[in-house]
């Protein structure tokens, strides 16, 4: 790594559960806006910016250069390339970590990282009957041929087939899969409504603190996240039923992330190239690493992040306790405890190639202006929101604070990545 | 729209209107153009000010016609575009025959949205020279009220110590159509060192911040400051921020989502400025709100909220700004305006605590303009009228009729007409304009 990569700022939306006040907004609109108000804070209008990297898991099939479309209708200099990419959950810090590593071989001086997601607005799709239905009927070349394609038609080929949120492989739903990890790891279902409750307090907090008037752009008349409920408390919680993990469960919908709408992008620069250009520098992107379970065979979908955390840190040099601040994505509530605890595992460190445990941490450097259960996971927008927010708490604490994010991502896979305040 | 409001503007309605007296409106001439006609301009006296500032400007100009006093108003044949009246040497009461002489073949030659621009001296001298002063400013006005077709006067008192560099700004802007709703007005021109030409794009490469930047007045004020080379810093409160974002890059400047009555706005546009690696030439307070209620029903809370938004927090940016070293502070020579209201200057029934911000500020520039003068910092303010705007929509159809047209120029005005005022007190030429309040109101009936 030559040159010393930053992370100048943010813009997210603010996000918002499945058909609720974004439910108008497609995967263009939604990243359009992100990029646009990241424009207007950095005063980038009509500027070429080095490249944009972006995604969105929910893709429909006009989306396939989704990130491209989405510059073009931007205030973005047309001339800005750009590209799609996708790595589940993960993509926005995948993103991120694209364009760092770019700038950091001084391939740009530039870049916008981004991600959205509607799942409003969630592709739906026809039966495999019916796809090969319409392609002969558009086919035909008379009338007669094209009744004779649809006679062979049979009312269940019509129905439509909903977004598939389960892995192939096993056709369990991620919550279900981490149903499994929970009742392993032993997650009660108070360690998952205490880290919910710290959520929504941690968020609503930083609300009214104003932390995110420079990291949010209203969209659509929304100007808050409106998933957050700032007045929720353990009782509300504890009387949700499991969703999850059949009767006995301990999953809820409030301790599990809502589906959720919204985007969010963050400029990365070479640290030179923003200082000449009049650019602030919240923090540096110092390395990440990403990792997979083996999958379906092993038994813990998410907990990829585990040998990606330990292998970072070692290569690092560093340990847990020289990390200041924490950013587990909250898939699920009971994700973070299992990540917390498998960190203390020294067998299960060990089982995943790592030489021990990775130590235990102090719960208050732990997602301190909330995460994914309040805010909401637009899948890619995640990552993209998480690296500003982690970069600003590292420069108000001065240079040298250094923070990790922890993400995991569908098939098993997690991805990781350490920034140091300048 | 109401239902009235909609057969009122219906074709229709317009012609019944018409027949009832209420005409269409003539359409003001506006931007950075002169009259269409040829500039006259009238000496009283030996002065050089009007003709030295004429030629600095670059525009040629022709002699008056001046009437002899008998019922024959000789003509000006073609219309006349603009007359200028260099008064400066006028000091007697018998003078001012000199004057009604050049004024009456104009008023009837002046072309549609003509100009006429008095100049003469602030108050001074001895009484009789004083009651002369006053006598032009009573010229001034009754020459507003008669001018048809979008025609306005104005009358600027010219300090003896300024010259044509210091007048520059100002008789470019009254004569060009950026000031299509300044009428019937008076403000000072005073001496200033250092003060640069006109030019077409005087902000060019100044940052100047905007406050109520997403709609409005404030987003007309960032395009056109945009629009004369600033490089704008949009500011407006965190949920105004998706319009306020267009702004910003609709401009190519940028928005910082900043609710002005924070304790540290202040110093957060301070470090907004200084993390782009600017100093901060100017600052419009335009962020403003009304809470109308008449006195005897204005409680603490509401009373408290607009003079919060509308006075407080301005003078504690200001403070602030003005931090000498302060990194995105106010630089010297640098610029600040505030926006008043003509309704404030007035009183206006229901708007107590309004006025009080609105007067306020007028008090504001004032009292800065001297103790900022050493360091070359101008503080003035504009006073709008009425300006078709969110704001003034939601005031009751009838009721905003009647505003609209209780001016001079029969017609509300236009947040352009705002910004332009603002871009002429912004200009680095009008270094000798302090402690100025223009209004621009069309000559609104309301207020002295
Ligand atoms: N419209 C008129 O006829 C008229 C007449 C006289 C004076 N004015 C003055 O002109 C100014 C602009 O008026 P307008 O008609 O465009 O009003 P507007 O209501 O359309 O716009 C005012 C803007 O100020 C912003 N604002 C309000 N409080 C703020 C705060 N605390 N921090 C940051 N931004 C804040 C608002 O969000 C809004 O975008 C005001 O000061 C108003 O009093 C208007």
């Amino acid at each position: 790594m030559n040159h010393t990569v930053v992370v100048v700022g943010g813009n997210r939306t603010p996000f918002a559960k499945a058909g609720g006040a974004l439910r108008e907004a497609s995967n263009h609109d939604l990243m359009t806006a992100a990029i646009d108000g990241l424009v207007a804070r950095y005063g980038l209008a009509g500027t070429r910016v080095g490249e944009v990297a972006g995604g969105a898991v929910l893709k429909h099939p006009h989306d396939f250069n989704l990130t491209r479309e989405a510059v073009l209708s931007s205030a973005l200099a047309p001339e800005t390339p750009a590209c799609d990419l996708q790595q589940a959950c993960a993509t926005g810090l995948e993103a991120t970590m694209y364009l760092a590593n770019k700038i950091a071989l001084g391939q740009l001086t530039h870049g916008i990282a981004a991600g959205a997601d509607s799942t409003s607005d969630a592709p739906i799709t026809v039966s495999g009957e019916m796809q090969r239905t319409l392609h002969a009927a558009s086919r035909a070349r008379s009338a007669q041929a094209r009744v004779k394609a649809f006679s062979r038609l049979r009312p269940s080929h019509l129905a439509p087939l909903a977004p598939r949120v389960e892995e192939p492989r096993t056709g369990l739903s991620m919550g279900e899969h981490q149903a499994i990890t929970g009742t392993r790891w032993g997650i009660t279902r108070e360690e998952q409504d205490d880290i919910a409750l710290a959520s929504h307090r941690n968020l609503a907090a930083a609300w009214d603190d104003g932390f995110f008037d420079d990291l949010v752009t209203p969209f659509l008349g929304l100007a808050k996240d409106a998933i957050l409920r700032p007045d929720t408390t353990l009782e509300a919680l504890a009387r949700l039923r499991p969703v999850f993990g059949g009767e006995h469960g301990t999953m809820t919908a409030g301790n599990s992330t809502a589906l959720s709408d919204g985007a969010a992008a963050v400029l990365l620069a070479d640290a030179d190239w923003a200082a000449e250009q009049g650019l602030p520098a919240l923090a540096r992107v110092v390395d990440a690493e990403v990792a997979a379970v083996d999958h379906p065979g092993g038994a813990d979908l998410l907990l990829a992040p585990v040998a990606a955390t330990g292998r970072l840190l070692a290569r690092q040099g560093l340990t847990i306790g020289d990390i200041d601040l924490i950013e587990i994505h909250e898939a699920f509530a009971s994700t973070v405890a299992a990540t917390l605890k498998a960190w203390e595992d020294a067998d299960h460190c060990r089982s995943v190639g790592l030489d021990g445990p990775i130590g235990a941490i102090d719960r208050s450097r732990l997602n301190v202006t909330g995460s994914s259960l309040a805010v909401g996971h637009p899948f890619a927008a995640t990552g993209a929101r998480i690296v500003p927010t982690l970069a600003k708490l590292l420069h108000a604490r001065g240079p040298g604070s250094r923070g990790l994010i922890s993400m995991c991502a569908a098939g098993g896979q997690g991805l990781v990545a350490i920034l140091e305040a300048v | 729209m109401s239902a009235l409001e909609m057969a009122f503007t219906s074709r229709v309605g317009r012609k019944v209107a018409a027949r009832a007296g209420l005409h269409e409106p003539p359409v003001l001439r506006r931007g950075r153009t002169y009259p269409g006609g040829p500039i006259v301009l009238a000496t009283l006296g030996a002065s050089r000010l009007g003709a030295d500032t004429l030629a600095l400007l670059g525009r040629p100009y022709e002699a008056p016609v001046i009437d002899s006093g008998g019922d024959e108003v000789p003509g000006y044949g073609d219309r006349i575009g603009a007359l200028v009246v260099d008064a400066t040497d006028l000091n007697r009461l018998s003078d001012l025959e000199a004057l009604r002489a050049v004024l009456r073949p104009a008023l009837r030659g002046l072309e549609a949205s003509g100009s006429v621009v008095i100049l003469g001296r602030p108050p001074a001298g001895d009484w009789e020279q004083r009651a002369v002063t006053r006598a032009l400013d009573g010229i001034d006005r009754t020459v507003g009220k008669e001018l048809r077709r979008g025609a306005t006067s104005n009358l600027i008192h010219v300090d003896p110590e300024a010259g044509p560099l210091e007048l520059a700004s100002t008789l470019e802007f009254l004569l060009h159509g950026r000031s299509a709703f300044v009428d019937g007005q008076t403000w000072t021109v005073a001496p200033a060192v250092d003060t640069p030409a006109p030019s077409e794009r005087p902000l060019s490469g100044r940052t100047i911040v905007v406050t109520g930047a997403a709609r409005g007045i404030g987003a007309a004020i960032a395009r056109t400051l945009a629009r004369d080379g600033a490089s704008i810093v949009a500011v407006d409160v965190p949920p105004a921020g998706e319009s306020l974002a267009a702004v910003a890059n609709e401009i190519a400047g940028t928005a910082l989502q900043l609710d002005i009555t924070a304790p540290d706005a202040g110093a957060r546009i301070a470090a907004h400025v200084a993390g782009r690696g600017e100093g901060l030439y100017g600052i419009v307070h335009n962020a403003g709100i009304t809470r109308d209620k008449l006195l005897a029903n204005t409680d603490a809370q509401r009373w408290a909220s607009v003079l919060e938004v509308n006075l407080v927090a301005q003078m504690r940016i200001n403070e602030t700004l003005l931090t000498p070293g302060l990194p995105g502070g106010l630089i010297d020579g640098g610029r600040i305006v505030g926006v008043a209201s003509t309704s404030g200057l007035a009183g206006n029934k229901g708007q107590a605590n309004y006025a009080a911000s609105k007067a306020g500020v007028a008090g504001l520039v004032a009292a800065m303009a001297p103790d900022l003068a050493a360091r070359r910092i101008t503080s003035n303010a504009v006073a709008p009228g009425f300006i078709e705007t969110d704001m003034t929509a939601r005031i009751p159809f009838v009721q905003r009729e009647i505003f609209r047209r209780a001016n001079s120029l029969g017609q509300g005005g236009r947040p352009i007409d705002v910004a332009e005022t603002i871009g002429y007190l912004l200009d680095p030429a009008s270094q000798g304009v302090t402690g100025q309040v223009v209004r621009v109101c069309g000559q609104n009936v309301v207020g002295a």
